[in-house]
């Protein structure tokens, strides 16, 4: 079974990661940068990469830049932000053809890093500000993108769920920052939030593809290099165990109910029983097999979805479901039933044993894409810790009965949320 | 067993018609961990008027049945093909469109027994009135879900606009109503016409071993008794070329309103090379028009009128089609009359060079090789390809011969008012 390697090279200012594969026909490079969540700098950080892929210096319109991917066989470039745990990360995408599958020889992946430079170190300014029209158009989008969560319920009940659990925690910040902030931000205070995340961020570079190591180091070492850092560590504090539930019902002009519970799993990425933690949520909610599909779904038939999933440096574990409004007390009850039969050790042998087929067969199917790849292998930078695959496939293999039933016992009830209809309805 | 070798792409085909019709096609994938297989029927929610198997009458069946019969598939009287997946280190899924139903797994051991189950399930219905019942429940939470939606809402609240009669404009999961009168009868009578090997295609996409995947096949379809079925009748109601309605507007719990416009589709007869020609010209078409290193889409952005939700789509099959763009906006009736502008400014010839197409051509090219990086997108395009006889691997030599006086009849032809709808989301009053 091919669990990939990643070569690590220290370079100027940031890591290089290399994987070689023969796998598929183009390149992709990820440049990552993150940073301690802060409601000082999310917002800029959410509009920063934003600002840095419209234009640069040298292709100083999005048109004239958008037009040279296109010349480059439609090499993608996008920006992405995520929350890890207590830490904002900042990615920026190209994915570009393998010139080996094309009639052109033109070396396609020294253009893909060359851009890749001009985006990150020669932006599209005067002076000490960004381009003003584009600052001021990317706020508009940044806007929109941060209102747009409320017209996606799914989405919205979850980030409710987070805001409610987590408050006056870093983690309950919005990923794409908060509304209010947008309108301070101004082309200078921009330009000075990306020199000091240059300047401060951990940042990894990671090249996935048919290329060679060696060959990347050297193209890269002529493109990038940044002043040495020591990483800022995110601090996080102790959360008390709440005395009582936090119950949170929220009505909205909605057929569906989307019912959200968060737990505080008291197990992180790196900790000894993580993987048993892993393990634990693939046999309460992770799958079709899982107590939560088959109880509330195909028993009850109260649920179209009904799953569970981790976030493994927060530690948290979200429950999440769509159902009738008039059900809500039989899900919440069938979905505590099923967390008290786990703590219980209520599960049988056949579900262990399934579950850690399923998850072995997902973690191998995550390494066939680059990015699930790259998912995979970036929880070492966050985590500052260096667990290979190899490493989540063993020690997933060995977690027993008994260490899912303490892993069980460390799980708190924290906050159930429910986005419900007018009284009135249904 | 046939085999396909495409050099350019380094990639290998195989094929073999199996004794009861069924079209079997591997294709090996070295260095991957996953298998994964499609089991694909021709058959989708448009598919609603037929004479079923043994009958000489055509009948209409309730909205939503072939999703509803693809949910039912994976019981059986011993339980849930899930779980047997799950065993087996797999997961599987499955899903309708308008002209397909289509089981899949995917796994990275014991691909073998995974396979097995996969045509073993499809090959076994089982239907009873208490799991049928059931089954609605589930099925309502996943019509509201939808309800609640409003880009699902937008996007088939376009299609109803553009066609008066095609069963196209039928919700996939049908409604709450519509479902209520689904029986165990009519998954039964659905499944005998459509479910025949003739009807299907079989796709393993994966690190396997051709000649032993086929040979497998082979044996488990020599053991299953299928009698020669006469070709499928199905009906579609006559459509008109312009489109049903103008404009429809939808007030739903957003913030931001919404903005989609349509054309509904000329040559939806077409099948095979010139169908391929056609939906690839007509994809040209719209990246030279509203891509983001067009002018317009640049426009359309600096005016506030756009944003990162723009997108914009073509689809094509037999008897219906139409191409979509938009998004979220700030004020949907100025985005709508702007996109129909762009659209109708593209009529005249001259509006694009040789260059611009030249570098659309190769972004087409591009993305085309990042698909086949994904062997579920090769498995479930070659299978829509396939029934529409159409060749997934002619797609870059296709994409290469098509010139500029292409585009330009296709778009003066095709881009008429007429055909032109516009269906908008806005925040409730």
């Amino acid at each position: 079974m091919a669990a990939a390697t990643e070569k690590i090279t220290e370079m100027q200012g940031y890591k290089l990661h290399v994987i070689e594969t023969e796998k598929y026909k183009t390149n992709t490079l990820v440049w990552r940068m993150k940073a301690p969540l802060t409601k000082e700098d999310v917002t800029k950080r959410a509009l920063l990469p934003q600002v840095l892929q419209s234009s640069s210096a040298k292709y100083p319109s999005t048109t004239i830049l958008r037009a040279y991917l296109d010349e480059l066989y439609g090499a993608t470039l996008f920006v992405d932000l995520a929350k890890k745990g207590e830490y904002h990360v900042i990615s920026f995408l190209i994915e570009i053809a393998n010139e080996k599958f094309l009639t052109d020889p033109t070396p396609l992946l020294k253009k893909g890093l060359e851009l890749l430079t001009e985006i990150l170190t020669n932006p599209n300014a005067s002076g000490h500000g960004f381009d003003r029209e584009t600052v001021e158009k990317e706020k508009r989008t940044l806007k929109q993108r941060i209102q747009s969560v409320y017209d996606d319920k799914m989405r919205y009940s979850n980030v409710r769920l987070i805001e409610e659990m987590c408050k006056g925690e870093p983690y309950a910040l919005q990923v794409n920052g908060d509304l209010e902030d947008v309108d301070s931000i101004t082309p200078e205070n921009l330009f000075a939030y990306f020199q000091k995340a240059f300047s401060q961020d951990e940042m990894d570079l990671y090249v996935v593809g048919d290329v060679k190591a060696e060959e990347v180091t050297e193209i890269v070492s002529g493109l990038l290099q940044f002043d040495n850092r020591t990483p800022q560590m995110a601090t996080t504090q102790d959360v008390e165990k709440r005395s009582k539930v936090n119950e949170v019902k929220e009505v909205q002009n909605v057929k569906q109910g989307k019912l959200n519970i968060g737990y505080r799993t008291n197990s992180k990425y790196g900790e000894p029983d993580y993987f048993t933690l892993q393990v634990f949520n693939g046999i309460f909610g992770g799958f079709s097999h899982s107590k939560l599909f088959i109880n509330v779904r195909e028993k009850a038939s109260l649920a179209y979805y009904a799953a569970s999933r981790l976030e493994s440096h927060k530690g948290l574990m979200m429950v999440m479901s769509g159902i009738d409004i008039k059900n809500y007390d039989q899900a919440v009850g069938i979905i505590h039933e099923q967390m008290e039969a786990m703590k219980k050790g209520d599960f049988t042998d056949e579900e262990l044993t399934q579950t850690k087929a399923v998850i072995r067969n997902q973690i191998l199917e995550t390494l066939d894409t680059s990015r699930g790849l790259l998912e995979i292998l970036y929880h070492n930078v966050v985590a500052h810790k260096d667990i290979t695959i190899d490493d989540w496939l063993t020690e997933m293999e060995k977690v027993t009965r008994d260490e899912i039933i303490q892993v069980a016992g460390k799980i708190d009830l924290d906050t159930i949320y429910f986005l419900t209809g007018s009284e009135e309805g249904k | 067993m046939e085999q396909i070798t495409y050099d350019q792409l380094k990639e290998e085909l195989y094929h073999e018609k199996m004794a009861n019709g069924l079209e079997v096609y591997i294709l090996p994938k070295k260095g991957f961990n996953k298998t994964y297989a499609t089991f694909t029927t021709k058959y989708g929610s448009v598919d609603n008027t037929f004479v079923p198997l043994g009958k000489s009458e055509f009948v209409k069946v309730p909205d939503g049945i072939a999703h509803f019969l693809e949910h039912k598939l994976f019981e059986k009287e011993d339980g849930d093909v899930f779980q047997q997946f799950s065993k087996q280190g797999a997961s599987a899924n499955a899903f309708t469109s308008f002209t397909r139903t289509a089981y899949l797994f995917s796994s990275t051991a014991e691909v073998e027994k995974n396979l097995e189950t996969l045509i073993d399930f499809v090959q076994s219905p089982y239907f009873s009135d208490k799991t049928v019942e059931k089954e609605k429940g589930i099925i309502g939470q996943e019509i509201t879900m939808y309800d609640d939606n409003p880009d699902w809402r937008l996007y088939f609240g376009l299609i109803q606009n553009l066609y008066k009669n095609h069963p196209v404009r039928i919700d996939i999961a049908g409604t709450i109503e519509s479902i209520s009168h689904i029986t165990k009868d009519w998954l039964y009578e659905c499944y005998n016409t459509f479910y025949h090997p003739s009807n299907m295609l079989l796709f393993i996409v994966g690190p396997v071993d051709p000649d032993k995947i086929m040979n497998q096949v082979r044996e488990n379809q020599a053991r299953k008794d299928y009698q020669d079925m006469p070709e499928i009748q199905r009906q579609f109601a006559e459509e008109p070329t312009e489109a049903a309605e103008k404009k429809q507007v939808m007030q739903m719990n957003v913030q931001t309103p919404k903005c989609l416009v349509g054309i509904k589709a000329l040559h939806v007869d077409q099948i095979g090379a010139e169908m391929l020609k056609n939906e690839l010209t007509m994809n040209l078409l719209l990246d030279l028009l509203f891509g983001k290193s067009s002018e317009h889409y640049n426009n359309l952005y600096n005016d506030g009128l756009v944003d990162d939700s723009f997108s914009y789509d073509y689809t094509q099959e037999q008897g219906f089609g139409f191409a979509m763009i938009g998004g979220d906006t700030k004020d949907p009736d100025v985005l709508a009359e702007r996109i129909e502008q762009i659209l109708l400014s593209a009529k005249k010839r001259g509006t694009f060079t040789e260059e611009q197409l030249e570098r659309t051509k190769r972004k087409k090219i591009g993305a085309f090789l990042r698909s086949v990086n994904s062997p579920d997108y090769i498995a479930n395009q070659f299978t829509r390809y396939a029934f529409n006889e159409m060749n997934f691997f002619a797609i870059v030599p296709t994409l290469e011969e098509i010139t500029l006086s292409d585009v330009e009849s296709l778009a003066e032809e095709v881009i008429a008012e007429e055909r032109f709808s516009i269906c908008q989301v806005v925040p409730n009053q």
